[in-house]
């Protein structure tokens, strides 16, 4: 694999593989598709693989395999050609209601941003975002590719408590609240669909390489759409195989 | 039938060893924040070395029995009391139903573990009993034990256990307020320069009041950077030095969120973690500088030491053996005559 720069020790228990430090597309598909080889080469001893944008940290049982064996299985591994192995993107939909209780700052993002309160929810449902890693929460996606007509600094002072669902903007970055919790994004929308449902077989929504798009729906669908999905019942879209993406693409 | 919480401490939870394998879907490890106690209480029951435990914080709970079990505590000294009677730690005991086992403040380190011979009955979350109190999910309803919670026991399981009288180990003492804390460099140590190092490995750190499961600050020495501290977020390992803008180093525990974008300097060695976790505030720590290579055999040795102490309770102990003895020449008396 041409891109691995580096396997370094991260401590006596994780092994850091990484790549051109830049945050892109590209980047996030090798890790993702180095993670399915390493997966697949069932090495015994590895714990978690944690993929972030630019990087991939294996993590391992010291006891069942040591940092030099690793090392070397993984150089190996990343050496090799992989022309086999592709992601099968997915296209997911996600409904959304912008404003009022369900995004309180939606208002405070226009009048920073210069914009219509219509104007921000236009370009933030009219762009399509790409999944580049899951963290902070359990299946909370980092989304890229942020209108920066949109893009506003945090809150000053984070809330304590954001409810689940909740669509908020940090920075460059766009997310979703996989779960109560406190943080600093500006709320501008909510969305009725559980991206973690702990009862649910496949918990997380989102994987790295998905990509989103935010559908605004009115306050009376998403209360019809919060009710379905109390039921069961699924109200995001998911389209698969648009297209896949090899090593070398 | 199980046990009662009758007062919940200061923060108590359901551990085992923690979250592992969902990582990459953002889930926190968490776990026992002090492995090697969390192991020894176990161990001093035969129970499976995953097994749930209670974690105790610096103020302990107080638990009624609702039925007979065993149960063992290693970690920081609780000064635990059965029914009022000074009970000791590293040690098997039997407890009866209506039994009252109280845990005080922390003497000696800071966490404590109640392991029991019937395990709780505790939901497993995505291969785990672990409480993510910062999610929310696993072990007793996401949350640390409030006065009045109840959990039920698991098993009914023997009330005997072979060799009981046999079943203790050595303290573990926590009481030094100087620590010596091992590291491995990396993996962004190339964005200090030498002199930031220098300060890391030749200063003496304060353990601060900012000091929960997700990790500790550390007061010290300012560490410089070449070009400040943030990365593009990359994963974060149990244990790792993170040198934020500040320049004091925080150490990442077990509740650590997966991924974050501050440099690692270093990682703390799996064997000197419990140090970690067991330190109080304005304790001091040292580290120093040792190769993965090393960390690793320290990690087998201590595996070595765990077969050693099962070696150790699974015989009859000294006062048995005395028994034997004076049976053996008693008998040897009788024959003569």
């Amino acid at each position: 694999m041409k891109h691995i720069h580096s396997i370094l020790p991260s401590g006596d228990s994780a092994v850091l593989i990484r790549l051109e430090q830049t945050i892109s597309s590209e980047n996030t598909i090798e890790i993702y598709n180095l993670m399915s080889q390493i997966r697949s080469a069932k090495i015994i001893g590895i714990t978690d693989l944690i993929p972030a944008y630019c990087s991939l940290m294996v993590c391992y049982d010291p006891a069942l395999i040591s940092w030099q064996s690793l090392h070397d299985r993984l150089k190996d591994l990343s050496s090799l050609q992989q022309n086999d192995i592709t992601v099968t993107q997915r296209h997911i939909t996600i409904p959304a209601v912008y404003g009022g209780i369900y995004g309180e700052d939606l208002s405070s993002v226009a009048e920073l941003c210069g914009l219509s309160e219509e104007e921000v929810i236009a370009i933030h449902s009219g762009t399509d975002y790409f999944v580049h890693m899951i963290g902070f929460l359990p299946g909370f996606p980092y989304l890229g590719g942020l209108d920066e007509r949109i893009a506003v600094r945090r809150l000053d002072e984070p809330r304590i408590r954001i409810p689940a669902g909740s669509i908020g903007i940090g920075g460059r970055q766009t997310g979703i609240y996989s779960l109560d919790s406190p943080g600093g994004w500006r709320l501008i929308a909510k969305t009725p669909v559980r991206i973690y449902d702990p009862a649910s077989k496949d918990p997380v929504l989102f994987r790295p390489t998905d990509i989103v798009r935010f559908q605004p729906v009115s306050e009376a669908e998403y209360l019809d759409m919060e009710q379905a999905v109390s039921n069961g019942e699924h109200v995001h879209i998911i389209t698969e195989g648009g297209t896949s993406w090899g090593s070398g693409s | 039938m199980g046990i009662r919480i009758i007062k919940g401490g200061m923060f108590t939870t359901v551990q085992d060893s923690g979250r592992t394998g969902y990582q990459d879907l953002g889930f926190h490890v968490c776990g026992a924040a002090d492995r090697r106690s969390f192991r020894i209480a176990n161990l001093l029951l035969d129970n499976p070395e995953n097994e749930a435990v209670l974690e105790c914080t610096l103020i302990g709970p107080t638990i009624e029995f609702t039925s007979e079990m065993i149960i063992a505590m290693a970690g920081g000294d609780f000064r635990p009391m059965i029914n009022d009677e000074p009970v000791p730690m590293y040690q098997a005991l039997y407890v009866r139903k209506g039994d009252i086992l109280k845990l005080g403040s922390a003497r000696s380190g800071r966490l404590c573990y109640i392991a029991f011979s019937n395990y709780l009955q505790i939901p497993v979350v995505m291969g785990s009993r672990s409480t993510d109190t910062v999610s929310g999910i696993g072990g007793f309803k996401g949350r640390k034990l409030e006065d009045g919670d109840y959990i039920e026991e698991r098993i009914k399981r023997r009330k005997y256990l072979p060799w009981f009288l046999s079943r203790k180990l050595e303290l573990h003492e926590f009481e030094s307020d100087k620590a010596e804390i091992r590291v491995i460099a990396g993996p962004q140590d190339d964005m200090f320069p030498e002199a930031g190092i220098r300060t890391f490995l030749n200063s003496e750190y304060t353990v601060t009041s900012d000091f929960d499961r997700m990790g500790v600050r550390l007061d010290g020495p300012f560490i410089e950077t070449r070009q400040g501290s943030d990365i593009i977020s990359d994963g974060i390992p149990f244990g790792a030095v993170q040198v934020p803008g500040h320049g004091k180093p925080i150490i990442m525990l077990c509740d650590r969120q997966t991924t974050g974008g501050y440099a690692k300097i270093a990682a703390v060695i799996s064997v000197d973690l419990p140090k970690i976790a067991q330190r109080r505030i304005s304790d001091k720590i040292r580290f120093r500088q040792v190769s993965v290579e090393t960390a690793q055999k320290l990690i087998r040795e201590e595996e070595l030491e765990f077969q050693s102490m099962r070696d150790q309770i699974h015989q009859p102990c000294k006062e048995v053996l005395d028994i034997r003895l004076t049976a053996k020449r008693m008998k040897q008396l009788f024959e003569e005559n």
